[in-house]
C-alpha cells in the first residue's frame, strides 16, 4: 500500500472546498440545534436552496456574481420564514419531519423534466462560475501543488468559514444569543420574561439557513455543476454526524467535525482500495468499499448519540436536549 | 383475442406514463448491466407472438444507446441518469407485414418517474387505433391505485404509529424496515423457496428485525433514560447503517419478485393489475384484523392504554416492556408486508425503496395525527390517493410525491394536530 498517498489525500480533504461547505452547514445546524434547539433536519434542502438559487440567477437572468450571491442569501431566507410560520409553534419533532419534507419538495422540484429550461432538472445545471473565478487576483501558477484556481476556491470557502465562525461567535455571546440559550433551555421561562420567543427562533433559523446556502454556494462552485442528487436526505445527515462529531453548542466544533468526518471517510476509503488492490482483502468489492463507509458513518453516528452525546468539544452542560 | 390483447396494452401506454405498475411484460434478459437505470419493454405483434431483430434506440444529451429485441421480444437499454430519453423503434428493422399501430408515437419522449426501470411499450397491428383513456375511467383506475397504495402506505405507517405513541420515538429507520421485508422475500424466493412460505418468512424476519432492535437497542436506551431527540437521531444512524448493510449485500440493482408482472384486467368500471388488487384486498383485510385486536381484545387494550399515559399503564398493572416489545415486533412485521407489497406496486426490489416512501409515511402518520392508529390509516390512505390523482389532474408524474409532501405542511398549519389528533399532543 502506498501510505504517502493514503496520507496526503487525507491531509487534501483537510482543506478541501468541500469539507469547508460542510463545515460552513454544519455551523448552520449549530445555529439550528445546538444553540436554539431547533431540530433542522433540511440543512441540504437549504444548500439546494443556495445553489440553485446562485446558479439559476447566473444563468438564466445574467446577473453579476454578488448580485446572485445576494439573492442566493434572499432565497434562503425566504425558505427558512416558510418553513418557520407553520412550525416554529409546534413541538420539536413537526419541526423535524416538515424541514425533512421541504427538503425533498426542493429536490424534487429542481428534478422535475417540467422545470428543466430553468434548473437542468437530474443533470443539474454547470457554467456558472465564470463570474467568481474572474475575481480571481491569483496569476496562474503553482500554490502549494494547486493550480491557482483551486487555489482560490479554498482561500475564499476557508476565508468565509473563518468570517461565519466570528459572527456566530459574537452573536452568541451578544445578548440576543443568551435570549437564544435560554429558549434552548427553557422556552417558557424566556416566555415569561417578556422576550418573543417565536420571533428569536425564526431569526435563528433564518441566519443557520443563510449559513446553509453559503455552504451550498462554496459545494457547488469548484464542482462547477450543481446537480439534484447531491442534495439528499442523506447530506442532512452527514452534516449532522460532523455537528454531533464536533459538539453542537460550539462554535468550532463544527468545522473540527467537518474536517474529521472527511478525513476519516478519505482514510478508511484509502486504506481499503489498498487492502484490496494488494489481494489482502479478497472478500470485499471496491464498490462494497464505498459501501462499507456508509455503513460506518451510520454506527458512528449511532453511538456518538449514545456514548457522546457532547461531541469532541462539546460541554455536556450545554446539550440541548440534555 | 389478438385485437383484445393489442387494444390492453394500447390503454395500459396511455396510462404508462401516469402508472409505475404498468409492466405487462415478463423479466427482460440482463444485458447492458453497466448502468443501473434502464429503459426496456417487450415486442409482440398482435397475435402476441415476439418480435425478434428489431432495433431500439433511446437518445438524451449526447448519450445514445441501442438494443435489439431478443428471442423473446424482449429489449433492454441501460442508460445513465434517470431524466427524459428519446426512444425510437426502427421501423425499418420490423419484419414483414408487421407495423406500429396506427397512433403509436415513433419516436417519443419517455420520462423515468421515481423507478430505475422504464417501460416503454409499442403496440403493433393493423388498424389497430391507440384509445384515449377517457378522463372519468382515467380518475376512477387511479383512484383505486391510490386506494391500494395507501393501504400499502398505511400497513407502514400504522406501525411507525403505534411505536410512536407508546415509546415516543420517531423512528427514522421505519423505511428500512419496509426495504428489509422486500429484499428477504426477493431473498427467499431466489432460494426457491415456494412463494406463501417465502412471504411468511419474511413476515418473521421483519418481526425478528423489530424485536431485536427493541431489545438491542432501543430498550436500553430507554432504560438509560435517552432523551427523545437524541434516540431520533439515533434512529437516523441506524437508517443509514442498515440501508447500507442491505445495499452491501444485495447490491444497487433493481430486482423483481416472482409474479411481478402482470397484465391488467378489467374488474367491473375500473382496470387493475392483479398485483394491485391483491395488495388492495390483503392490506385491507390486515388492517381490518389489526383493528380489530386493537378495540376487542386485551392486548389491544393495554397498547392504547400504553400509549395513552405509560406511567398509568404501568401502575395499573400492565406489562409496559412486553407491551413495547410487540408493539415492535408488530410493526416490524407490518413494515415487512408494506414492503413486499410495495416492491410489487413499484414494481421492483431496491435498497433504498423504503427510504423513498419513509417521507410519505411520515406524511400519512402526520396528517392523521401523531400517535393515533386510526389517524395513520386515514393519513396513508389520503396521501396515497392524493399521490395518484394529482396525476390525473396534469400534475408531471415525477412530481406527483410533492403534492402529499406540501399537502402535509398545509394542514399542520392550520390543524397541527392531524385530523384524529388530540389538541394536547402537540404540546
Amino acid at each position: 500500500m502506498d501510505y504517502g498517498f493514503v496520507f496526503s489525500s487525507a491531509a487534501g480533504e483537510l482543506f478541501s472546498p468541500t469539507t469547508a461547505a460542510y463545515a460552513l452547514a454544519a455551523l448552520g445546524l449549530a445555529v439550528h440545534f445546538g444553540y436554539s434547539g431547533l431540530l433542522n433536519f433540511g440543512q441540504a434542502g437549504f444548500m439546494a436552496v443556495g445553489a440553485y438559487g446562485f446558479a439559476i440567477s447566473t444563468l438564466s437572468f445574467g446577473v453579476p456574481f454578488f448580485v446572485a450571491l445576494l439573492i442566493s442569501i434572499l432565497c434562503s431566507s425566504l425558505f427558512a420564514l416558510l418553513l418557520g410560520i407553520p412550525t416554529l409553534r409546534l413541538r420539536a419533532d413537526y419541526l423535524a419531519i416538515v424541514t425533512i419534507a421541504a427538503a425533498e419538495i426542493v429536490r424534487y422540484i429542481v428534478t422535475t423534466n417540467q422545470l428543466t429550461k430553468v434548473t437542468g432538472s437530474a443533470n443539474g445545471l454547470a457554467a456558472f462560475e465564470g463570474g467568481f473565478y474572474a475575481m480571481n487576483p491569483f496569476p496562474e501558477g503553482s500554490y502549494m501543488g494547486m493550480n491557482n484556481r483551486d487555489f482560490f476556491i479554498r482561500v475564499i470557502g476557508w476565508g468565509l468559514v473563518v468570517v461565519c465562525c466570528v459572527i456566530v461567535w459574537l452573536l452568541m455571546r451578544s445578548p440576543w444569543g443568551r435570549v437564544l440559550k435560554g429558549i434552548r433551555e427553557d422556552e417558557n421561562a424566556v416566555r415569561s420574561l417578556g422576550k418573543n420567543v417565536y420571533a428569536y427562533k425564526m431569526q435563528a433559523l433564518i441566519i443557520g439557513g443563510v449559513l446553509g446556502a453559503l455552504a451550498g454556494m462554496v459545494f457547488t462552485l469548484p464542482r462547477g455543476a450543481v446537480q439534484p442528487a447531491n442534495y439528499g436526505t442523506e447530506l442532512t445527515f452527514f452534516l449532522w454526524t460532523c455537528l454531533l462529531l464536533g459538539g453542537m453548542a460550539t462554535v468550532l466544533g463544527p468545522v473540527i467535525g467537518a474536517m474529521i468526518f472527511w478525513v476519516v471517510l478519505s482514510l478508511t476509503q484509502s486504506v481499503l482500495y489498498g487492502l484490496i488492490e494488494s489481494g489482502a482483502v479478497t472478500w470485499l468489492t471496491t464498490v462494497q468499499a464505498g459501501q462499507l463507509r456508509y455503513i460506518l458513518v451510520g454506527v458512528a453516528l449511532m453511538l456518538l448519540m449514545i456514548f457522546r452525546p457532547q461531541g469532541v468539544f462539546g460541554n455536556k452542560k450545554e446539550l440541548a436536549f440534555a | 383475442m389478438g385485437a383484445i390483447a393489442a387494444s390492453i396494452l394500447a390503454l395500459l401506454l396511455v396510462a404508462a406514463p401516469a402508472s409505475q405498475a404498468a409492466t405487462p411484460s415478463p423479466t427482460p434478459p440482463p444485458s447492458n448491466q453497466q448502468f443501473q437505470n434502464s429503459i426496456s419493454g417487450f415486442l409482440r405483434d398482435d397475435a402476441r407472438a415476439p418480435i425478434e431483430g428489431v432495433k431500439i434506440t433511446a437518445k438524451s444529451g449526447d448519450f445514445t444507446g441501442t438494443a435489439t429485441s431478443g428471442a423473446n421480444g424482449s429489449w433492454r437499454i441501460g442508460v445513465p441518469t434517470q431524466g427524459t430519453y428519446e426512444v425510437e423503434l426502427d421501423e425499418s428493422t420490423l419484419p414483414e407485414g408487421i407495423k406500429l399501430a396506427e397512433g403509436q408515437a415513433n419516436p417519443r419522449n419517455v420520462t423515468f418517474s421515481q423507478t430505475s426501470n422504464l417501460s416503454v411499450i409499442f403496440a403493433f397491428g393493423k388498424g389497430i387505433v391507440v384509445q384515449e383513456q377517457n378522463f372519468a375511467q382515467n380518475l376512477l383506475n387511479r383512484l383505486v391505485a391510490g386506494l391500494s397504495f395507501g393501504l400499502l402506505l398505511a400497513l407502514a405507517s400504522v406501525g411507525l404509529s403505534l411505536i410512536f405513541g407508546t415509546t415516543g420515538l420517531t423512528n427514522f429507520a421505519h423505511g428500512e424496515m419496509v426495504t428489509l421485508g422486500a429484499v428477504a422475500m426477493f431473498g427467499l424466493s431466489a432460494m426457491n423457496l415456494p412463494f406463501w412460505l417465502a412471504g411468511l418468512l419474511a413476515l418473521l424476519i421483519g418481526g425478528l428485525f423489530g424485536y431485536v432492535q427493541d431489545a438491542g437497542l432501543w430498550k436500553p436506551l430507554r432504560g438509560r433514560g435517552t432523551g427523545l431527540v437524541p434516540m431520533m437521531i439515533v434512529s437516523i444512524g441506524l437508517a443509514l447503517a442498515v440501508r447500507y448493510v442491505i445495499q452491501f449485500n444485495f447490491g444497487g440493482a433493481t430486482q423483481q419478485l416472482p409474479f411481478a408482472q402482470s397484465p391488467e384486467i378489467q374488474v367491473g368500471p375500473v382496470s387493475i393489475s392483479p398485483n394491485n388488487l391483491w395488495s388492495l384486498i390483503i392490506s385491507a383485510i390486515v388492517i381490518g384484523l389489526l383493528g380489530l385486536v386493537l378495540l376487542k381484545t386485551r392486548l389491544g387494550k393495554a397498547t392504547r392504554a400504553v400509549a395513552d399515559n405509560p406511567a398509568l399503564a404501568a401502575a395499573s398493572g400492565i406489562d409496559v416492556d412486553s407491551v413495547i416489545r410487540i408493539v415492535w415486533i408488530s410493526g416490524g412485521m407490518l413494515a415487512s408486508l408494506g414492503g413486499i407489497l410495495w416492491a410489487y406496486y413499484r414494481p421492483g426490489v431496491t435498497f433504498d425503496m423504503g427510504s423513498q416512501i419513509l417521507l410519505l409515511i411520515f406524511a400519512g402518520v402526520t396528517l392523521g395525527g401523531l400517535g393515533t392508529v386510526f389517524g395513520a390509516l386515514v393519513g396513508s390512505i389520503i396521501v396515497g390517493i392524493f399521490v395518484e390523482l394529482t396525476t390525473v389532474f396534469g400534475l408531471a408524474a415525477d412530481l406527483k410525491y410533492v403534492g402529499a409532501l406540501f399537502i402535509m405542511i398545509i394542514v399542520l398549519l392550520f390543524r397541527p394536530q392531524g385530523i384524529l389528533g388530540r389538541r394536547e399532543r402537540v404540546g
